[in-house]
């Protein structure tokens, strides 16, 4: 087992540094693959999550002594597995179940690796199946394929581990006690199930994008998880692609976080970023991955959102940003997804591409519609249509509708910073007058609109 | 793995009473999954039996207010939820009421003839 081809890990004795290295990257790429396995085999989600547990203590002990393994994950399911089999044996379970584990021997580590079924797809598919709470999914989405602790998940989450340990535990014995099949959905089913799977992903992606500086680590690694766990995704589902288009999704939103928070703390909107901050090396890799799904002909969703934050991370400046593209994007995703918050992002672009006046006709359609009422975004988006089309007293009113609303510090802050700019002792003579149909003023106006 | 479908609708689901279930129960009946089930009188005809320090209580009525009530119960025995959900989905009812699924715990064996 000793590594003779791998270089940097050649040379004994091997220091602790550089196996707790080993293990860790270890973790971070194979515990779903070994937990995934060993559930297949023994049927019990807590034994095969213990028994992977064991086996990367084991490696923290044994590998040291011995070197590390060629194929670290298959070492770990080996040990894992034999873990099990003497768990199983000591609390004598039953001969059969014994001999089923102990059958899986050669079954389970072949020894060329592309033989070796990924498991992980099936664990997937079942921590996101739709009969399962949306937050269970999360929960134990985390949990078993990306090996986080349960008090992590609970800090992550804003809850007591006990509360988190309760909510795993109900989504485990559910999948048991409603025998929840493991395994990844056949063709016809995958349509409806692949969209769980992505959405539990996007939500993981969110939640760690939205935590602010001040945020729990963990909370924070949350997005670098998500991506993780997409990029598996993505190459086992190599044929979806929306599965590609949720990982340019995400890859284009990260390389674009370094940017949105002032070292105040405050929320710097997209147009007056610090655009020589982006990460250029994510932005290409999302745009590759999005241009070889687009090529497949097949829409959807999260490609049509990737292709949005591709218009965003490649335009140079904001006045450069392609903004009647992006409406046609727009237009284009409300067929899939009909929903006021889309909408509300589609006004934003027709705003920018064809003047304040036109986004706002559809900015009231939707505050007529009542649709997204104390959804502080509603107000704080027709304050800026307004402010943009002069009527400064009306936006002034609409930001302060919006300060009402808004449920962080960080937003208030912004907000309040508005109110401000767009209530100078001096203006007033506006009111309710100067409506803006014009399509030309918009280019004298834009960039008075990043300030 | 077995499952009962309960079948729920609300006083709007009476007009359906008399529906039939389209295919349904052929399917079902040939797939062999099915294991019993009826149609039920509507909640006004229901008692509710509860007994309290051995003393009987009668309610008239279901034993919750709710809006939606059980109208029909069907036993199924089939591979997994998936397929359950799949057999649920295909059944009349699930068109205007709810079908909730509930996996059957297993008991000792049937020996009562």
């Amino acid at each position: 087992m000793l590594p003779g081809d791998e270089p940097p890990l050649d040379k004994p004795p091997l220091d602790g540094r550089l196996v707790e290295e080993a293990v860790a990257r270890a973790f971070r790429d194979e515990w779903g693959q070994v937990v995934a396995t060993l559930i297949r085999v023994i049927g019990d989600w807590d034994l095969a999550e213990e028994c992977a547990q064991d086996a990367f203590a084991a490696a923290l002990e044994r590998w040291p002594r011995d070197g590390i393994p060629h194929r670290p994950g298959a070492w770990l399911t080996t040990t894992a597995r034999n873990r099990a089999i003497d768990r199983i044996r000591r609390e004598a379970v039953g001969a059969a179940k014994l001999r089923e584990v102990a059958a899986m021997v050669d079954d389970v580590v072949p020894d060329a690796p592309e033989d070796v079924p990924d498991d992980r797809l099936r664990l997937m598919f079942t921590c996101c199946h739709p009969a399962l709470a949306l937050e269970a999914r999360v929960a134990l989405t985390l949990r078993t394929l990306a090996g986080l602790s349960t008090a992590e998940i609970a800090r992550a989450f804003l809850v007591t581990e006990q509360t988190m340990q309760k909510r795993i535990g109900r989504a485990k014995q559910k999948i048991k006690n409603a025998a929840i099949p493991y395994r990844v959905p056949p063709a016809q089913l995958l349509p409806e199930r692949t969209p769980s799977v992505l959405a539990v992903l996007y939500l993981l992606f969110n939640e760690g994008y939205s935590a602010t500086a001040g945020a729990d680590l963990v909370r924070r690694n949350l997005s670098a998880e998500a991506i993780r766990l997409t990029q598996v995704l993505a190459s086992l589902m190599p044929d979806e692609p929306e599965v590609a288009g949720l990982l340019a999704l995400m890859l284009l939103h990260d390389a674009r976080s370094i940017g949105r928070q002032g070292d105040d703390g405050l929320l710097i909107p997209l147009e007056e970023q610090d655009r020589s901050r982006w990460d250029t090396t994510k932005i290409a890799e999302g745009i590759e991955i999005l241009e070889a799904a687009l090529r497949r002909r097949e829409p959807g969703p999260y490609q049509i959102q990737a292709a949005i934050a591709a218009c965003h991370a490649t335009a140079q400046n904001a006045s450069d940003t392609d903004w009647p593209q992006i409406t046609g994007l727009y237009a284009e995703l409300t067929r899939f997804m009909p929903t006021p918050v889309v909408k509300l992002n589609q006004a934003v672009a027709i705003g920018m591409a064809e003047g304040p006046a036109a986004g706002l006709l559809l900015v009231d359609e939707l505050v007529a519609s009542g649709a997204l009422a104390e959804y502080h975004l509603l107000p704080a988006t027709r304050a800026d249509l307004l402010r943009r089309a002069d009527r400064l007293d009306e936006a002034a009113a609409a930001y302060r509708e919006a300060l009402a609303q808004a449920t962080t510090e960080a937003e208030r802050a912004f907000l309040r910073k508005r109110i401000e700019e767009t209530c100078p002792p001096a203006a007033g003579p506006f009111v309710g007058e100067v409506t803006d149909k014009r399509k030309d003023a918009q280019n004298e106006r834009d960039p008075a609109a990043d300030r | 793995m077995k499952y009962l479908l309960m079948i729920c609708g609300d006083e709007s689901a009476a007009e359906h009473a008399n529906d039939g279930c389209g295919g349904w129960s052929e399917e079902m009946e040939q797939r062999g999954v099915v294991r019993g089930g009826a149609g039920l009188a509507p909640a006004t005809d229901a008692t509710t039996v509860r007994v309290r320090d051995q003393e009987l209580l009668l309610t008239d009525g279901p034993f919750a207010e709710t809006k939606e009530v059980v109208g029909g119960f069907v036993l199924i025995e089939c591979a997994d939820l998936d397929e359950a959900i799949e057999i649920a989905a295909k059944h009349p009812a699930a068109g205007y009421g709810t079908i909730e699924i509930r996996p059957v715990l297993d008991g000792p064996p049937p020996d009562a003839h």
